[in-house]
């Protein structure tokens, strides 16, 4: 029994150390208090409005697989030509109407 | 062609990614340059176990953390923005902006998180040899994270190691090495880090002088000067050699950018460089105007600067939109043809394709194989949409380097009171000194317009214009988030200003 909670003391010293350096560290903070309070409500302005709200994944929230984006982003790029056929189309019946 | 896509939109996405950069870049050249100032200071102390160099080093760490909190999770609002404004070109550069983004993210982690707090947290808490090492390696790995972003960004300058995909529409990685070693990416790293050094050691130099003409901890404001100076003097030297080297790989994979830099609207033997001039706003390419109301050249210089060689001949804005036979430059015009005719055998690759029609899919691909380099002219309605901003772009390069040699005369000043010991009695110098610091983010907000304003109309060089690159939005979602971010940026950097001019007030705390 004793040799085991020896053992557990030998595993938990190191963290036990590290989680006090963080926790000592951040109660010293003076200055640094501030900035992390800034730094929360830039996250939250960030991740809880702006990428909630307003930054969707354009194609991710259209198309549910990699096929569908990849067809989607070709016809963008291939719109001109498309167009051109419309328009040229549109030319040749207006002629022979 | 590129009346097919709403340019209102585009532009307002443009000036939200400008303003969304350009913030971010207040804070991280600060944060690459004063991390290897701090862990010299910081070597100083370990070396020397002198309390003032403890205090001085402490002092320029908090307010190093005050750039970094402020500035941290702003490049992300970027990545925002790839995934709703600019899907297209998220789509199309995925593959090979993954694994550079994917690096940096672990070792801006991994490096940066670890070593951070270490480096603020361990004063007489670890071991000074720790510590010291910490407080480098918080320098490392943020010059190591800036590595990944701009390999990423060289790449949309010069895309190398890459080969277009039909069927994904994605351009696809090719060879990593190439993509990594791209003469672009190692040209822009050194010229960021060196630049970034430079503005860092003029932080520190506005700052001490304020102090030393307030007559308020004159001895920490002289020992970080004497760092600084040196530091700042060397890092000038070292940025105006890489500003070279990147201006002759401008020359090379981005020459209209090079002449647009530098209004050179007519190709020229022996070219010069202009020290100083009056760009004619109304000047067009093609016109008979001349390009500048007022103009001092120094001979040659741009010559050697692109070429290395002043009598050589540097092709100008002209060159490229018309084409020189003599020289064998193809104008715009044919790179356009030649770009529909890739557009128009894609159309017809994915068209043979989805008919199941093999044979005619693999003809189409050949065809469009033949022109794929010329893909993005084939969006470009005129041979003149390749010009980018000449205007923006020659004072943004003008007053970037005017304001370099400035830095560099100021460093060598400094030094050499320094080192006389009579830097108190120069508060003609310390006076200029205080303003060194805004100056310095003038020029380097400028290298930014630079970079990416002389690439218009490009989002990847050659390859995809601005305007295809956006997703399929409204102008007006893109003006809402824009004036979101604006509002948010002027609170952030109100908030930085005021903690900063706080702790500054404050002064070193005694040990």
């Amino acid at each position: 029994m004793r040799s085991r909670n020896n053992i557990n003391l030998r595993i938990s010293g190191p963290v036990r150390r590290v989680i006090h350096f963080y926790v000592d560290g951040f109660r010293r903070m003076t200055v640094g208090k501030t900035l992390w309070k800034v730094i929360i409500i830039k996250l939250i302005i960030m991740f809880g409005v702006l990428k909630l709200f307003f930054f969707h994944d354009f194609l991710g929230s259209r198309f549910s697989t990699d096929k569908q984006k990849a067809d989607y982003v070709l016809s963008e790029l291939t719109r001109p030509v498309q167009n051109q056929k419309i328009m040229h189309k549109e030319e040749k019946d207006d002629r022979e109407f | 062609m590129i009346e097919n896509f709403d340019l209102t939109m585009v532009n307002w996405a443009r000036a939200q990614f400008a303003l969304t950069a350009m913030y971010h870049w207040i804070f991280v050249p600060l944060t690459l340059g004063i991390t290897w100032i701090i862990a010299f200071y910081h070597t100083i102390y370990v070396r020397t176990g002198s309390n003032e160099w403890k205090n001085l080093t402490k002092f320029w760490m908090k307010l190093f953390g005050i750039n970094f909190a402020i500035g941290v999770a702003t490049g992300i609002i970027m990545e925002f923005e790839f995934g709703t404004n600019w899907s297209n070109y998220s789509w199309m550069v995925g593959d090979i902006f993954g694994a550079p983004l994917a690096i940096e993210g672990i070792i801006a982690f991994f490096l940066e998180a670890t070593f951070f707090a270490v480096m603020f947290f361990g004063w007489n808490r670890v071991s000074k040899g720790f510590h010291l090492f910490s407080s480098w390696m918080v320098a490392l790995g943020s010059n190591l994270s800036a590595v990944w972003i701009l390999v990423a960004n060289a790449w949309m300058q010069h895309p190398v190691g890459q080969a277009f995909n039909p069927d994904t529409a994605r351009f696809e990685m090719k060879d990593f090495a190439d993509v990594v070693f791209n003469p672009v990416a190692v040209s822009k790293f050194t010229h960021t880090t060196s630049s970034s050094m430079l503005l860092a050691s003029l932080f520190i130099i506005s700052i001490s002088s304020w102090f030393i003409l307030k007559g308020r901890h004159i001895q920490m404001a002289r020992r970080s000067i004497a760092v600084a100076a040196v530091f700042g003097l060397l890092a000038s030297g070292f940025t105006a050699f890489t500003g070279d080297e990147a201006a002759f790989e401008n020359a090379r994979h981005q020459p209209m950018k090079l002449a647009a830099f530098e209004g050179l609207y007519k190709g020229e033997y022996g070219a010069g460089l202009v020290a100083a001039g009056l760009i004619n706003p109304t000047k067009q390419p093609g016109d008979q105007q001349e390009a500048f109301s007022f103009e001092i050249r120094i001979p040659g210089l741009l010559s050697l600067l692109a070429n290395r060689s002043p009598g050589s001949f540097v092709p100008g804005i002209e060159d490229f939109v018309y084409g020189n036979d003599e020289h064998g430059i193809m104008g715009a015009g044919e790179k356009i043809k030649k770009g529909r005719m890739a557009l128009a055998n894609l159309d017809a690759y994915k068209t043979a394709k989805e008919a199941g029609d093999e044979a005619a899919a693999w003809e189409a691909l050949a065809a469009f194989n033949e022109n794929r380099d010329f893909i993005g002219y084939g969006f470009l309605e005129r041979p003149e949409d390749t010009v980018p901003p000449v205007a923006l772009s020659f004072y943004a390069f003008h007053i970037m380097v005017i304001l370099g040699s400035l830095f560099t005369l100021v460093c060598i000043l400094y030094l050499f009171f320094s080192i006389k010991g009579t830097l108190v009695r120069q508060r003609w110098l310390l006076g200029l000194g205080t303003t060194m610091f805004f100056l310095a983010m003038v020029a380097s907000q400028a290298g930014w317009i630079v970079a990416e304003v002389g690439r218009q109309p490009w989002a990847i060089q050659n390859m995809l214009p601005v305007g295809v690159a956006t997703s399929n939005l409204t102008a007006g979602t893109v003006q809402t988030t824009f004036f979101m971010f604006l509002a948010l940026f002027t609170l952030l950097l109100i908030a930085e200003i005021g903690i900063m001019a706080k702790q500054i007030s404050i002064g070193p705390e005694e040990d």
